[in-house]
């Protein structure tokens, strides 16, 4: 029988340990919270035979829960107490999971370091100098730190998979419409999708399978069997093909990333699978389209905060128009200003075609490309995270253009919808570096067996060079 | 110089869902604000929309009904704009890819007779919540019941040539949508289930241009549609004669003024910046689906106006009056079953006459077409004359369950048709007006009608009037 309530304390003094260190991986956390959810989960029949019974999860500030604040960051929602909770969110709960608070994370998850967030970054668990990444940055630091063993994050364009290889844990990142996007608050509603981390591979793949799932509440979900939990580690990849695109290795990339690539993908070929090069040719127009669709989207998903139903409004103002530029002027921060500008002005008439509705064709040719690769017979695709390493505070706020290519690796499986995991494959000069794996549509459970038979074969945690 | 009116139509009408159109919240009229809320049409952090199918349906079968394309494929696409009562500060419609297109609707123009309007698109799109600015004072109130409301919008090409054209297709479309046919919607102008904004232009007669209009808004009736119109022509036709160039712009109908004023706000360019929403996949409709909507719908107004009038020998004058609604089509029909072939024009007359005249609203009839029938058969055997029938079917109203020959019975309507009994009023009669006896027999023959009467009097309007007609001739003979 499961003691929800020790569970809860022992989260309780997990979390404080690593708040204690100065992480900031939590917004908003409590044993009280806590205490309270382990008597509703002690009072629910089916909550002690759950898949994550008794185990505690963070949850990005940007997912809605009616038993903490939902603020994304955000000065425009401070205080703001959601009436319901996500549906990602009531699955863990029905799994017997304890939401253990709501992490930082960048403001409306736009940014890649948790320094966008109007409350205040986390730090890497790692090195305290450096950033954790970001969006979901307080939820890979809250695992790294070891406050919890899993968490949810969100992904727009690589936000749970940098983080992740910033603080050296696993991220997932699931086919678009695999979880439920209902309560989660949006940013770019085409790319969004929930993700998990976990301290392993088998952990975050755990929590995906428990909030998985086609939901009546959101038209976007895919009408699947939810995925199940992830089968027992295999010894041997006999058989399974990993392509490797050449795009994601350019001559001058950190040497670094590129060792820790070169020892991954030597043990998957130890592992008797079978590494073929490919090409995804338009991968180098990533970036800019996403830096097209999501701030169109985002400029649009974030009218809403015009400080008339909810959230701080600004009364001295003369006339409608007036409250909303001084509300939205104030409320917001620089970089989701810059982004709503962004997407204002490319779906602006005149404009629409050149930019957005060009862009959406350089995002379909970005999916045919991984069609093709994955049609061509190749099960996985295996490249860097990211092109470096975590990077100090203050590196790349004065310039937002370096800060966008940080996520040149992992926006692509956004804009083309296949599912994606991050796992750790290694430290240089004592920082993570992370490897992903990219799936076909609905390739979850491929890329997370070939992650677990890598994750054995490899130390994470091991130099380099 | 002549000058035509074009004028051109964006009508929206509520449809009559139980449901809003993303979510599941009641969409009546009516009650208390802020009542039928939720998440999803108050605009919350995170919420989604998810459309009603039954709203698709609804939508579908008015695009069947005004001649349109119905597209199996549709997309909904995101309108950009900041406003108190759009909770989202979106509204989700459809811009590239509506819903349907290319449709006709066939009205009767007061100028030129028969016409067509075309219909250029059909789509679906959700209402807003509703400003009230003199509730609270200084400020804004906002009820969020109508937030989510399903619409669709109908605009028409710019077909109607005058703002009584613009009447007729706005009482045409009413009557196709509204309870009388289709129902999906109640198309009440004054509660808004039906709004209208109107645009103008002229141009000289003959010519085939389309010159810069005015939108025309803020009107809630159809004669308030007309009267706008009216305004808004003589203001454009003042304006071009002293040289003037029109200006495009919103101008807003002041009812009680009967005067179309310019928009007191700023004229922003609106750029509602659209684009395909993503929470919601395209709209994909199956064929065999929409083919079983379109089979399914009911024979519409002109279609049952040609029909009547060849089946049962009706003008058009009068198969408009008996296909006013379907109901009203379908009463007139089975009475006219009852009566046997070549009755039509002496049931048309039943109803249009008789039995209208009973109806509260002008369409529906509170007699059953069974005791109707009754009745009819009662003054066509004889039994009560055509003016008691009056009186049976007045009667029949209160009390549904009565045989119409018991309540002629009660009511001492039933006509006597005794020779003896006519014979003798007949003869009281004649003694008691003598003297126009003498002037009937001096060739004053339009007195036989007077006659008549004083023999009806006599009877109390029980003589069967053939009787007494044959007995008077004969007595005065």
């Amino acid at each position: 029988m499961i003691d929800f309530r020790q569970a809860a304390r022992e989260t309780a003094a997990r979390v404080a340990a690593c708040e204690g260190k100065g992480t900031h991986a939590f917004l908003a956390w409590s044993e009280a919270a806590l205490l309270a959810q382990a008597d509703r989960l002690a009072a629910s029949p089916d909550a002690a035979a759950g898949a994550l019974a008794g185990e505690a999860v963070a949850v990005k500030d940007v997912i809605a829960d009616a038993d903490f604040p939902t603020t994304c960051g955000s000065r425009i929602l401070a205080g703001w107490r959601s009436p319901f909770e996500a549906t990602a969110v009531r699955r863990l709960r029905a799994a017997g999971a304890l939401v253990a608070g709501k992490t930082v994370c960048d403001e409306f998850a736009m940014g890649s370091s948790t320094e966008w967030c109007a409350y205040g970054p986390s730090l890497n668990p790692v090195d305290p100098a450096r950033v954790p990444g970001g969006s979901s940055g307080g939820s890979a630091a809250a695992v790294a730190a070891g406050a919890v063993t899993m968490a949810l994050g969100s992904e727009t364009g690589g936000s749970v998979r940098q983080p992740a290889a910033f603080c050296g844990v696993v991220g997932i990142k699931p086919t678009y419409g695999r979880v439920s996007r209902y309560g989660l608050v949006a940013f770019g509603s085409s790319l969004d999708q929930i993700g998990t981390l976990g301290k392993d591979v088998a952990g975050a793949a755990r929590l995906l399978a428990a909030i998985s799932g086609r939901d009546d509440r959101d038209g976007t979900t895919l009408d699947r069997v939810p995925l199940g939990e992830p089968g027992p580690t295999a010894g041997s990849l006999a058989g399974t093909v990993i392509g490797v695109p050449r795009e994601y290795f350019p001559t001058g990339l950190h040497a670094g990333v590129r060792a820790a690539t070169d020892r991954a993908l030597a043990r998957l070929r130890e592992l008797g699978a079978e590494v073929r090069d490919v090409s995804l040719p338009h991968t180098k127009y990533a970036v800019p389209t996403y830096y097209i669709v999501a701030p169109a989207e985002a400029s649009s998903n974030l009218a809403r905060y015009d400080g008339v139903r909810y959230g701080p409004r600004d009364d001295g103002a003369s006339d409608v128009r007036a409250m909303y530029r001084a509300t939205r002027g104030r409320g917001f921060g620089p970089e989701v200003r810059r982004r709503i500008l962004l997407g204002t002005y490319v779906l602006s008439a005149g404009y629409y075609d050149a930019y957005y509705r060009q862009a959406q064709r350089v995002r379909d040719l970005i999916r045919h490309d991984f069609a093709r690769a994955f049609a061509s017979g190749v099960h996985a695709l295996f490249t860097p995270t990211t092109p470096t390493p975590a990077f100090k505070f203050g590196e790349n706020t004065a310039d937002p253009l370096a800060m966008y290519l940080s996520d040149v690796y992992v926006c692509t499986a956004n804009l083309a919808w296949v599912p994606a995991l991050s796992l750790p494959i290694g430290r240089d000069a004592g920082l993570p570096i992370g490897g992903q794996l990219i799936g076909p549509m609905e390739g979850e459970s491929t890329i997370v067996r070939i992650a677990q038979a890598l994750e054995r074969a490899l130390d994470g945690t091991a130099e380099v060079r | 110089m002549t000058w035509e009116t074009v004028v051109g139509l964006e009508v929206h009408v509520q449809l009559l869902t139980r449901t809003k159109m993303f979510c599941g919240c009641s969409a009546r009229f009516g009650d208390p604000p802020n009542t039928n809320v939720c998440p999803v049409c108050l605009g919350l952090p995170g919420a989604l929309p998810v459309p009603n199918e039954q709203a698709v349906r609804l939508a579908v079968r008015a695009a069947y009904a005004l001649g349109c394309t119905v597209h199996p494929r549709s997309i909904f696409a995101r309108k950009n704009y900041f406003y108190p009562d759009l909770p989202k500060g979106y509204q989700i419609s459809q811009f590239e890819g509506p819903l349907a297109t290319g449709g006709a609707l066939a009205c009767v123009s007061p100028d030129r007779g028969p016409i067509a309007v075309r219909i250029k698109r059909l789509h679906l799109e959700e209402d807003a919540g509703k400003s009230f600015h003199d509730r609270v004072p200084g400020k804004t109130a906002v009820d969020f019941n109508r937030s989510g409301v399903p619409l669709i919008e109908i605009v028409s090409e710019p077909d109607l040539r005058s703002p009584a054209e613009a009447r007729a297709y706005l009482a045409v479309l009413k009557q196709v949508l509204g309870p009388g046919y289709l129902a999906i919607s109640n198309c009440n102008m004054e509660e808004g289930s039906l709004r209208v904004d109107a645009n103008l232009s002229i141009r000289p007669a003959g010519s085939s241009e389309l010159r810069t209009r005015t939108e025309v808004k803020n009107m809630n009736s159809f004669s308030g549609v007309e009267h706008a119109l009216t305004a808004e022509r003589a203001r454009q036709l003042v304006a071009t004669e002293r040289g003037e160039e029109i200006v495009q712009a919103t101008l807003l109908f002041d009812a009680a003024a009967g005067e179309v004023r310019p928009t007191r706000t700023k004229e922003e360019a609106h750029d509602y910046r659209y684009f395909p929403e993503p929470d919601i996949p395209p709209l994909v409709l199956a064929e065999a689906w929409l083919a079983r909507e379109k089979q399914a719908l009911p024979e519409l107004p002109a279609a049952k106006r040609a029909r009547l009038e060849s089946a049962f020998k009706l003008s058009p004058a009068e198969s408009v009056v008996v296909s006013a609604t379907a109901a009203l089509g379908d009463y007139f029909e089975a009475l006219a079953a009852r009566a046997g072939s070549g009755a039509g024009k002496e049931v048309w007359n039943w109803v249009a006459n008789d039995l209208l005249s009973l109806s509260r609203d002008g369409e529906s009839i509170p007699v059953p077409a069974g005791p109707a029938f009754e009745t009819l058969a009662l003054v066509r055997g004889g039994t009560i004359s055509r003016q008691a029938a009056k009186r049976v079917l007045a009667e029949l109203v209160q009390h549904p369950s009565e045989p119409a020959a018991a309540i002629a019975e009660r009511l001492g309507l039933v006509q006597v048709s005794d020779t003896s009994a006519i014979e003798g009023w007949v003869r009281e009669t004649l003694e008691a007006h003598a003297a126009e006896v003498a002037r009937y027999k001096a060739g004053e023959t339009r007195l036989m009608g007077f006659l008549v009467g004083q023999v009806m009097k006599r009877s109390q309007g029980k003589a069967d009037p053939k009787a007494v007609n044959a007995a008077l001739s004969q007595a005065l003979e």
